[in-house]
């Protein structure tokens, strides 16, 4: 089959790469903006460190094992090894009018964001090693085969007809469960519970939340793969479940005080990781409430998550985890073949099977990436120890990891 | 004798005592940010989800060597300007000083701390500086 490169279509994706990779320096920002002044170069490092070790990774061998030639509906196979094969011509089912080689790049954006996300869970108190070892295999044992299961060509989960657009599951589950199984592992910080820990620069996190939200445009609409009507709506509903989260956030922390901007940003990003699986099967109204329900699902998460004492730091389960096993949800209920014929109609039109599919993909990757964490994370705590020690965390992890100073 | 104010205030009133130092003469001082709790006991800050508590707030703490006939009047003008009524206001203490060595001039004491158009200056003149 022959089949040619559409301009517009690579052009648009090419784009969109570029926009997904500013995400993850964003997130950077987002999450350095929280933590407190000692520890701020830590916490950029921990989220940019994955644009290098990934940027190797996949590479090598990452895009092989999750798009490579199907083994089982497991794994991907090593066909791909080193990007041997991954050129100009196009894929017949990855983006079938754009290089093979762009969709190999754009889904590396997600495989680098991907393990960055879990980082809110563990700062302030991780040791750069172990860190470095356990994403490595993160990304090699949780990551990679996850992303085949849902959106490699014969995987098992897409093959049931599970609809998960940008990576709810793949991304926003699978992170947000991760982060709860290491924090349970690593333990909380110091002084946690006996002292606040203030965020030491509230501009950062908002310079950080606005930079994913633009960058948002470039994970949800370019995984329509094509600069199609598919993507303007994935456009759409992605900006539609942010505002209305932002909005219902708002509100909440009014309610409870003053509305607090740390608040309105969090809700906005809440909106967005809520909406990521449905963008490319939903119309925008969908989307005003999927944002609805995500912002109190995840404001009253963390306050459950702080009421257990449980130091998940960032929030990263309550944030992500939640909001996207919500958003899952919604998109059984919501998606529309209007919207997408590649799709599949929700429980509102007509296909209450779909919901169950939406919630097997759930339970799956909570418990095979909760799982797999909580050993990982064990063994290396067992092992070569996931912590600095006490004098290291009280100095700082800036000083005594990398031996800079933020602010002189 | 010489004296040192200590005066511990609210972040937000520092324009309001040095404008009213001024006006009385009150030329040399030197300012800190601090932070610190006393009765108050913090404020509550809005999170993430919720509020929660902070108790070491930022104040300043303004230093001022005087001699001791200024003193209560220096006192005065501080209290009145630095004051809201609200918890949180703030303390003043007061020490006595060794000794003052203004390094240019290698003067000592007394006229260490005296500088041109001050509050003993304007004493002496009859306070026609006053109402500059």
């Amino acid at each position: 089959m022959e089949v040619a490169i559409n301009a517009g279509d690579t052009a648009w994706v090419l784009v969109c790469c570029s926009l997904v990779l500013l995400m993850t320096p964003a997130l950077a920002l987002f999450y350095g903006g929280m933590v407190r002044r000692k520890n701020i170069l830590s916490t950029l490092t921990l989220s940019i460190i994955f644009m290098a070790l990934i940027g190797v990774q996949w590479v090598l061998y990452g895009y092989s094992l999750a798009f490579g030639e199907d083994i089982g509906g497991f794994i991907g196979g090593l066909n791909y090894l080193g990007l041997q094969g991954v050129g100009a011509a196009p894929s017949p089912d990855y983006g079938p009018t754009i290089p093979h080689g762009l969709f190999a790049a754009y889904q590396m954006m997600f495989a680098v964001i991907t393990p960055a996300l879990i980082t809110g869970a563990f700062v302030e108190r991780v040791r750069f090693k172990s860190f470095l070892l356990f994403s490595l295999v993160w990304a090699t044992l949780v990551y990679d085969p996850l992303c085949h299961w849902v959106w490699g060509k014969g995987g098992w989960l897409g093959t049931l007809g599970l609809l998960d657009f940008a990576g709810g599951t793949v991304v926003h589950i699978a992170a947000g469960f991760s982060a709860l199984a290491f924090a349970l592992v690593i333990g909380p910080r110091k002084g946690f519970g006996r002292f606040t820990m203030e965020p030491h620069n509230i501009p950062l996190t908002v310079l950080g939340a606005g930079l994913l939200w633009v960058g948002w445009f470039g994970f949800n609409a370019g995984s329509a793969l094509a600069a199609n009507g598919v993507a303007v709506n994935a456009l759409l509903t992605t900006n539609s479940s942010a505002a209305m989260a932002g909005l219902v956030w708002m509100v909440l922390s009014w309610l409870d005080g003053r509305p607090s901007t740390l608040g309105i940003c969090t809700g906005m990003v809440v909106g967005l990781a809520a909406v990521t699986p449905a963008a490319g099967f939903i119309n925008p109204l969908a989307a005003l409430v999927i944002g609805a329900v995500a912002a109190p699902l995840s404001y009253y998460a963390i306050r459950f998550r702080d009421k257990r004492g449980l130091d998940e730091s960032l929030d990263v389960w309550a944030c992500h985890g939640m909001a996207s096993t919500w958003g899952m949800v919604a998109t059984g209920l919501f998606a529309t073949v209007e919207v997408n014929r590649a799709g599949a109609n929700g429980l509102f039109f007509g296909n209450p099977a779909q919901i169950w599919v939406q919630l097997l993909g759930i339970v799956v990757t909570i418990v095979f990436s909760f799982g797999l964490t909580f050993l990982v994370a064990k063994l290396l705590d067992l092992s070569i120890g996931l912590r600095v020690t006490p004098m290291e965390e009280e100095v700082g992890l800036d000083i005594s990891a990398h031996g800079e100073r933020a602010y002189s | 004798m010489l004296k040192k104010i200590e005066a511990i205030i609210r972040e937000d009133k520092v324009n309001d005592v040095k404008v009213a130092l001024e006006a009385i003469g009150i030329v040399g001082l030197n300012i800190f940010e601090i932070r610190g709790h006393g009765r108050q006991g913090g404020i509550r800050l809005s999170g993430r989800s919720g509020t929660y508590q902070v108790d070491m707030l930022t104040k300043m703490q303004v230093n001022i060597i005087l001699s001791e006939h200024n003193l209560e009047e220096t006192i005065q003008t501080i209290l009145d300007a630095a004051y809201t009524g609200e918890a949180g206001d703030g303390l003043i203490f007061v020490y006595s000083v060794e000794e003052a060595i203004r390094i240019r001039t290698r003067e000592r004491g007394h006229e260490a701390v005296m500088y041109p158009g001050d509050i003993d200056e304007r004493k002496k003149i009859g306070s026609p500086a006053a109402g500059h």
